[in-house]
């Protein structure tokens, strides 16, 4: 059958099974080039495997919590959603998510998936205790910081190059409530939205949005959202008595493919014109601050089931980058002005800072992260290999999660760790193999 | 205010267990039944850890009629709701060939299920009150060569329920009459379903979840079926009869 992952963009043909258990599994992926899949919320082609793709979803049994600790253990295929839902109610969320909870803990571990809180927590690996590993030899062995501590390094941000996931043992962060006390604060343009985030440095939760249409003088202004984790004391009298109890929002859903021509560069204008007036206006409101329900303000796209569609049939893609701190306001400042140029701005532009990180291959360092999002049409891939020289040009690198158009050439320029991974992965598991893998030559 | 247990008959089945957890998300403590129930452990452990219920585990065969009342006497309690998810689709041709695996899809199919709901629902009338749950078939509403074992089995299993609810509606005793069309669990694991009549397991378990609440009687989880199923229901048995379904 042909898969794609969240952008609908590239489709290609592979063998999807469902194994129920281990032994199954290990029958499928001892046979070779396969891939773990967990969700599909990859944008690209991380989770399609060369010829087989292993779908992790009957793989989903929460096994054990330590309450004492905040310490879940779960099948690789359990839901970033349903892990909130069991245990906000108990007082615990995540300490690391992305932008989306309807990830796997598998694919979590895979992309070494970052938050808003990377500047002051890391990324994924940070609270993962331990996971259990089914190599391509069909053996599982329990990885983690000492036993097997290679293969556990190894494995964070290899988009399941090392095998597939089993089991994980995530710590979880004890809260309140589940408010997040946000501040926004209004950039005219990148250098003050820098000067914010080099200010903020010790907010727990910092992201901007941009407008990626503006430019000259306005060119990077943004809405930079910083967060909190509410206390009881300050939520609202009426919420006190249940303060964790928060069910995820209602939602609205995209009903169907609309064409392509909905979203032209004036509807894109629109859009951004009108976010940022919003944005603004909510930023004069009581100094900037509001609470905001912790499912609006972590997860703000989960609410529209299948938002992916409103860019037609051809799909679309992400592209994000890291620049290091030193380049980073130069990098970016051209990154926005080619994709102002190009008039293809997007609806998420998205700009965050990261902390310093230690790893193998995880996409994350100290710097700055810019995600933009492209309909698929010549005109964008273009313009996204003209990004993606500007970001190598000033030392940056590209999230393999999000990435469905780096070449071979272009993954070596930008990764320095390139030919370590090449080889871990020649050594350890030549038998996995994906699309993004053969794509980008390792 | 707690809620009454609902027993699962045929827990293993990956509708049975979408069932139990929209349930268990309600705070409904469970009873799950299947044949060799200590293979549930693991789901019965994930249950309690997402939902903080209580989750029984029971040996529990259909074909055994013997055992039923002792299988529910052994039970921490009535249940307020049943729900019955047993059921075996067989191979048609096997069954051509050889009236024994015919007959024990049969069985599977309907007189078990009919015996064990049989002797709940008399409980349940004792008592005063109850729901049942049936999952039936749309193959049982008309025969068709491809199926018509399994599908003359549901068919007296859809009778039946539809006998039991007009029996028992005036004792305050609720019968529901599944009839989901394809839904993808391991029994039509690896056929080839078109995915807009094909249900995911959870939807049928919401679908239950609010027939059970409002009091529905006979529902189909997607509409569309509703239409189909009237569509082969009215062809004339001239034209049927050479059809190809
Ligand atoms: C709206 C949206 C917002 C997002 N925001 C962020 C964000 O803020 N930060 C961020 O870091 N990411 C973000 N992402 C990306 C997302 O977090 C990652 O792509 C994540 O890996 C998806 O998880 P999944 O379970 O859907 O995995 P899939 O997409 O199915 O797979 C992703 C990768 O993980 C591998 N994999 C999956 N399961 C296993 C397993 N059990 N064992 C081994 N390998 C496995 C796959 O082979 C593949 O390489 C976002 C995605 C979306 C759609
Ligand atoms: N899938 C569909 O498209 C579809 C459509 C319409 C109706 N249905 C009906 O929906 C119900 C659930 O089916 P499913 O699709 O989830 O398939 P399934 O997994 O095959 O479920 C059938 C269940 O019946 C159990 N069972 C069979 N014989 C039994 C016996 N002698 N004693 C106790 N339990 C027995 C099986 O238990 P074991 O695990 O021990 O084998 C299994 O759990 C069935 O009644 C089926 O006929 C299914």
């Amino acid at each position: 059958m042909k898969l794609s992952g969240w952008g609908a963009y590239p489709r290609i043909e592979t063998e999807l099974a469902a194994p129920r258990d281990e032994a199954e599994l290990a029958e499928f992926l001892v046979r070779g080039d396969a891939v773990a899949r967990g969700n599909g919320r990859a944008y690209g082609d991380a989770a399609i495997g060369r010829r087989r793709t292993l779908s992790t979803r009957h793989f989903a049994h929460m096994l054990d919590f330590d309450a004492e600790r905040g310490w879940l253990t779960a099948d690789s295929g359990v839901l970033l959603s349903d892990v909130i839902s069991a245990f906000l109610p108990r007082g615990w969320f995540p300490l690391v998510t992305p932008g989306t909870k309807y990830v796997t803990l598998g694919g979590m571990v895979a992309s070494d998936v970052h938050g808003k809180n990377h500047h002051k927590d890391g990324s994924f690996q940070t609270c993962v205790e331990w996971f259990d590993l089914m190599t391509p030899d069909g053996r599982v062995q329990r990885c983690s910081r000492t036993e097997n501590s290679e293969l556990f390094f190894w494995t964070f941000g290899a988009m399941g190059m090392t095998g597939v996931v089993l089991r994980v043992c995530m710590r979880l962060l004890p809260v309140e409530t589940g408010w997040i006390r946000q501040k926004s604060i209004v950039a005219g343009n990148l250098a003050e939205a820098i000067r914010v985030f080099e200010d903020n440095l010790d907010a727990t939760y910092s992201v901007a949005w941009i407008d990626c249409v503006a430019k000259g003088a306005d060119l990077g202004r943004s809405i930079i959202m910083l967060g909190e984790h509410a206390t009881i004391g300050q939520i609202p009298p009426d919420d006190r008595h249940r303060p964790l109890h928060l069910p995820v929002r209602g939602k609205l859903s995209v009903p169907f493919t609309p064409p392509a021509f909905c979203l032209n560069r004036y509807t894109l204008r629109a859009f951004n014109a009108l976010y940022f007036r919003m944005g603004a206006r909510k930023a004069a409101k009581q100094g900037g601050v509001s609470l905001e329900h912790w499912d609006s303000y972590f997860y703000p796209l989960d609410s529209i089931l299948g938002w992916n569609r409103i860019y037609g049939r051809r799909g679309f893609l992400q592209y994000q980058c890291v620049i290091p701190l030193a380049q980073a306001e130069a990098g970016m400042s051209e990154l926005m002005e080619a994709t102002a140029e190009a008039g293809a701005g997007s609806f998420l532009a998205v700009l965050k800072r990261f902390g310093a990180q230690e790893s193998r291959i995880s996409f994350p360092m100290e710097g700055y992260t810019l995600a933009l999002d492209f309909p698929a049409s010549e005109r964008n891939l273009a313009l996204i290999g003209r990004l993606e020289d500007i970001a190598i040009a000033h030392g940056g690198r590209f999230y393999l999660a999000k990435d469905a158009h780096l070449t071979a050439a272009r993954f070596r320029a930008s990764e320095p760790r390139a030919e370590d991974f090449a080889r871990t992965h020649r050594q350890f598991h030549p038998m996995m193999g994906s699309a993004l893998s053969d794509r980008i030559g390792l | 205010m707690t809620k009454p247990p609902v027993l699962i008959l045929g827990a293993r089945s990956d509708m049975a267990l979408a069932a139990a957890h929209a349930f268990a998300a309600k705070g409904h403590p469970l009873q799950l039944a299947a044949r060799d129930a200590a293979r549930l452990d693991a789901a019965r452990q994930d249950l309690e850890l997402r939902h903080r219920v209580s989750v029984t585990l029971h040996d529990f065969d259909v074909l055994d009629l013997a055992s039923h009342a002792a299988f529910l006497d052994s039970l921490p309690g009535l249940p307020g709701v049943v729900i019955c998810a047993v059921g075996a689709m067989g191979d048609q041709t096997e069954s051509e060939q050889d009236p024994d695996l015919a007959v024990a899809v049969m069985r599977t199919n309907y007189e078990g299920p009919a015996h064990v709901l049989g002797l709940i629902a008399n409980r349940f009338l004792a008592r005063g009150n109850g729901t049942i749950v049936g999952i039936s078939s749309v193959a049982g509403l008309r025969g068709r060569a491809t199926n018509y074992v399994y599908g003359s089995a549901k068919a007296g299993f859809t009778a039946w329920l539809s006998g039991l609810r007009n029996r028992l509606a005036r004792h305050g005793i609720h019968v529901v009459t599944v009839l989901p069309g394809f839904v993808a669990t391991r029994m039509t694991e690896g056929m080839d379903l078109p995915p807009r009549l094909t249900a995911q397991p959870d939807e049928v378990a919401q679908a239950i979840v609010s027939a059970v609440e409002r009091g529905r009687n006979v529902i189909y989880v997607r509409p569309i079926w509703r239409l189909i199923m009237a569509i082969i229901c009215a062809i004339p048995e001239t034209m049927f009869k050479r059809m190809k379904l």
